[in-house]
C-alpha cells in the first residue's frame, strides 16, 4: 500500500479564520458572527484549562464508559479469509454511540459559559439523545430539532429524548430530514444566543466547531492507537475505516493517524439507492465546491447552487455536505473516500450480527460493508481498524423494513455458500 | 446586450438615499423574493413596490437553506423555487427590468447560489443585467472582503454588508468599510418575519451604529405597520420592509388585482415618510 506523504503539523490547524486550505471558514449571518466569537474565545480558553479538562475525563470514564474496548473480530475475520479486524466499540458507550463524546464536552462547556438552554440538531437521533442526556446531566434545558421523516425513522430515539427531558422539535421544512434540523437550530441560536449554547453535532459548520468537534472526539484515535499496540503488536493498522456523514466519528479516529503516513485511512459515504443525484449522499463522487451550514465544502447541489435532496438508509449519513477538513485531507491525499450503498449496508448489518453477535448502527454498518470489500483482498497479517460508531438496536425496525421491502431476503445472506459455519456446530 | 444601455449609473443607490435626504424624508426600501408565486408576476409587483413608493427594492434570491429566514420567507422562497426562480432567474428580471423600474436593485441572496455560479462570472453577469448592489446574509465581511467584493467593486456594484445588535465596534466599522451605498442594521436578534412591537432600544441601537457609520443606515427585520415605519423613519435613514410584504403576496397570490393589493399596500407603509 502506498504511504502518504505526512502532513506538516500546522496544516493539521485550521487558520484563525476556522480555514484548511480553501474550506471550512465563518459563513454566517452577521448576528452569530460575536457568538461564534465569543465560542471560540471561550472553547480555546477552557481546553486548556486543567479543571475542565479534569471533569470532563472524569464524566467520560464514570459515566460514559471509556476507554471504549478495541475488539478483534474474529470470526469476522476468518469469515472475509483477510486482514485481520479490529473493531473500535464506540457503541458501547453510554447512549449507544460515539456522539456522546462531543456533546458532553459542549455541554459542559455551555455550563461553563453560564448558557442555561441548549439546542441541537439530530439526525438519527444518537447526537440528539447524547445531547438530551448531558443536559440532563448537567442540569440544563435541552430542545432538539428532528426532521419529521426521521422521527418516523427514529421513533424510539424521540421517545428517548422525550424520556431525558427534552423538547423534540419537529422540522417538516425541505426533505425533513438532517439539512433541515440544522437550518432550524440555526433559526433557533439567532434568536437565543444570549443564553442558549448550540450543540451542533458533528466537524462541519462554522468555526470553531470542526476544530471543537473533531478535539472531543479525537479520544477514539488515541485510545484505538494505545489498544492497538497492546492487541497487535503495533500501534498503527495498516487501514483505518470510518462512515462518513458529516464526518465526526471519522475525523475523531483518522486524527490520531494523521502523523503516521503508512496508514491508509478510508471515509466511508452513503452510496444510497445509487449514484443518480438525490440517491445518496456521496459528497466525495456527486458533490461540487459550495457553503453550507457555516462552512465552505463540497455540498451535493444543482447548477444554480440549490442544495439537493439526499438519500440513505441510514439517517445519520443521510446530509449533504460534510466536515471541510475531510475535503482538506482528501485533496492533500490524506484520506480516502469511497461509498456504500444502502443494500450493502443492510448486508453488513446482518454480517457483523451474525459472526459477531453485535448489531452495528446503520451509520457504521457502512463502514463493515467496506471491510467486507478490502479485507479480502490483503494478506492475514495486516490490520483494519474499523471505528464501530454506534449500536444498531435504534435500526432494527428500519431493517425490518427495508428487509421486508426487499424480498425478505437480506437476512439469508449470511447463510449463502460463503459461510464459513455451514457445517460448524456450534 | 448594449453594455452601453444596459449600464446604470454607479452609485445609484447612495444617489436614491441622497435624494431622500434631501427631500427630508428616510428611504422606503421593500423586499420580495424573486419569483414568488411565479416568474412571470415577478415585474409587475416590483413596478407595484416602485408606484407604491420604492426608493430601493431588495430583491430576494430564493435558496434550498434559507437559515436566516423566518417560516414567511421560508414559504416564499420555496414556493418560488417550486416555480422555477433561480440565480440566473433573477438576473434575467433584473435586466429586462432594472431600466423600466428606475429606481437602485439590492440582490439579497445567501452566499451559495453566488459561490456555484462562481464570483467572478456572477459580478459580470449582475453588473451586465443592472444589478446596484448584492447584500449575501451569510456572507460576513470577514469572507466577503476577500472573496467577492474585489469582483463587484471592480465592476462598480456595491456590495452591502449586515450590522447587528451583537456587532462589535470593530465589526460595525468592518461592515461601514466594506460597504457602500448604505449599511442594513437588523433591528432584531431573531430571523426575519412580523413582529408586533418594535424593540424599546431601537432608537438609541440605530444611534450606536449611526455613531460609527458615515453610510446611510437602513433598518429592517420585523417591521410591518404604518406606524412602525414612522417611528423607525425617525431614527433611520432607511425602512427595509420584508415579510409583511411577501405575506401579502402569498395571501393574495390568486387573485387577478395582486399587483394593485401591493402598490396600495406599499402606498399606506410610505405614506408617513411623505409627512
Amino acid at each position: 500500500m502506498k504511504a502518504r506523504t505526512p502532513l506538516s503539523a500546522a496544516a493539521l490547524e485550521p487558520d484563525e479564520g476556522g480555514r484548511y486550505g480553501v474550506y471550512g471558514g465563518r459563513y454566517a449571518p452577521e448576528t452569530l458572527m460575536a457568538p461564534l466569537e465569543e465560542l471560540s474565545r471561550a472553547y480555546d480558553r477552557l481546553r486548556r484549562k486543567r479543571a475542565f479538562q479534569r471533569r470532563l475525563n472524569h464524566l467520560l470514564e464514570h459515566y460514559v464508559g471509556r476507554p471504549t474496548p478495541l475488539y478483534f473480530a474474529e470470526r469476522l475475520t476468518e469469515h472475509l479469509g483477510g486482514a485481520r479486524i479490529y473493531l473500535k466499540r464506540e457503541d458501547l458507550l453510554h447512549t449507544g454511540a460515539h456522539k456522546i463524546n462531543n456533546a458532553l464536552g459542549q455541554v459542559l462547556l455551555a455550563k461553563e459559559m453560564g448558557k442555561t438552554r441548549i439546542i441541537a440538531e439530530t439526525g438519527a437521533g444518537q447526537h440528539g439523545v447524547a445531547t438530551a442526556t448531558a443536559a440532563a446531566l448537567l442540569g440544563l434545558d435541552c430542545v432538539v430539532y428532528m426532521g419529521e421523516e426521521d422521527m418516523r425513522r427514529q421513533r424510539l430515539n424521540v421517545y428517548r429524548m422525550q424520556l431525558l427531558g427534552a423538547e423534540v422539535a419537529p422540522v417538516d421544512a425541505g426533505s425533513q430530514t438532517l439539512k433541515d434540523a440544522i437550518n432550524e437550530a440555526f433559526r433557533d441560536w439567532v434568536a437565543s444566543f444570549a443564553d442558549t449554547h448550540y450543540v451542533l453535532g458533528t466537524v462541519t459548520g462554522p468555526e470553531p466547531y470542526p476544530r471543537m468537534v473533531r478535539q472531543f472526539h479525537s479520544v477514539i484515535g488515541s485510545e484505538a492507537r494505545r489498544q492497538l499496540r497492546r492487541l497487535a503488536g503495533t500501534p498503527d493498522p495498516d487501514v483505518a475505516v470510518a462512515c462518513v456523514g458529516g464526518g465526526s466519528n471519522a475525523m475523531g479516529l483518522f486524527s490520531a493517524f494523521l502523523g503516521q503516513p503508512d496508514v491508509l485511512l478510508v471515509g466511508v459515504e452513503a452510496g444510497g439507492r445509487g449514484p443518480e443525484l438525490g440517491d445518496h449522499a456521496a459528497r466525495f463522487s456527486g458533490g461540487t465546491l459550495g457553503v453550507l451550514h457555516g462552512a465552505r465544502t463540497l455540498v451535493l447541489q444543482d447548477e444554480e447552487g440549490q442544495v439537493v435532496g439526499t438519500h440513505s438508509v441510514s439517517a445519520g449519513l443521510d446530509y449533504p455536505a460534510v466536515g471541510p477538513e475531510h475535503v482538506f485531507l482528501h485533496e492533500q491525499g490524506q484520506i480516502e473516500f469511497t461509498s456504500a450503498t444502502d443494500q450493502e449496508a443492510i448486508e453488513g448489518f446482518h454480517l457483523l450480527s451474525a459472526t459477531e453477535g453485535i448489531l452495528p448502527a446503520l451509520e457504521s454498518a457502512h463502514a463493515i460493508a467496506e471491510v467486507t470489500r478490502r479485507a479480502p483482498e490483503m494478506k492475514p497479517d495486516q490490520v483494519i481498524l474499523v471505528n464501530l460508531s454506534g449500536r444498531g438496536d435504534k435500526d432494527v425496525e428500519s431493517v425490518l423494513e427495508y428487509d421486508a421491502a426487499s424480498g425478505g431476503d437480506s437476512a439469508s445472506v449470511r447463510h449463502s455458500g460463503s459461510d464459513p459455519d455451514a457445517g460448524d456446530a456450534e | 446586450m448594449s453594455p452601453r444601455r444596459k449600464r446604470r449609473s454607479a452609485g445609484a443607490i447612495a444617489a436614491a438615499f441622497k435624494a431622500c435626504a434631501k427631500e427630508r424624508r428616510s428611504a422606503f426600501v421593500p423586499f420580495l423574493v424573486a419569483g414568488d408565486p411565479s416568474l412571470e408576476a415577478t415585474p409587475d409587483l416590483l413596478r407595484a413596490l416602485v408606484d407604491g413608493g420604492a426608493d430601493v427594492i431588495e430583491l430576494g434570491v430564493a435558496f434550498s437553506d434559507p437559515i436566516a429566514d423566518g417560516p414567511t420567507i421560508q414559504r416564499a422562497s420555496h414556493r418560488a423555487l417550486a416555480a422555477g426562480s433561480s440565480l440566473s432567474a433573477v438576473l434575467g428580471v433584473v435586466e429586462r427590468h432594472r431600466e423600466e423600474l428606475g429606481v437602485p436593485i439590492v440582490l439579497f441572496t445567501y452566499y451559495n447560489p453566488v459561490h456555484a455560479r462562481g464570483v467572478e462570472t456572477f459580478a459580470a453577469q449582475a453588473a451586465g443585467s443592472g444589478v446596484d448592489g448584492v447584500l449575501c446574509v451569510d456572507l460576513p465581511p470577514d469572507e466577503g472582503l476577500r472573496e467577492l467584493q474585489p469582483a463587484l467593486e471592480e465592476r462598480g456594484v456595491d456590495s452591502i454588508y449586515l450590522i447587528a445588535a451583537t456587532s462589535t465596534r470593530e465589526r460595525i466599522d468592518r461592515a461601514a468599510a466594506a460597504s457602500k451605498g448604505f449599511v442594513y442594521y437588523t433591528a432584531r436578534s431573531d430571523v426575519t418575519g412580523e413582529r408586533e412591537d418594535l424593540i424599546p432600544t431601537l432608537a438609541r441601537e440605530v444611534k450606536r451604529v449611526r455613531r460609527r457609520v458615515r453610510l446611510p443606515v437602513a433598518v429592517g427585520f420585523g417591521i410591518s405597520t404604518p406606524r412602525q415605519v414612522e417611528e423607525v423613519a425617525k431614527v433611520a435613514h432607511g425602512v427595509v420592509v420584508g415579510s409583511a410584504l411577501v405575506r401579502l403576496v402569498e395571501e393574495n397570490a390568486g387573485e387577478p388585482d395582486l399587483a394593485a393589493r401591493l402598490e396600495r399596500r406599499v402606498g399606506e407603509l410610505t405614506e408617513p415618510l411623505r409627512g
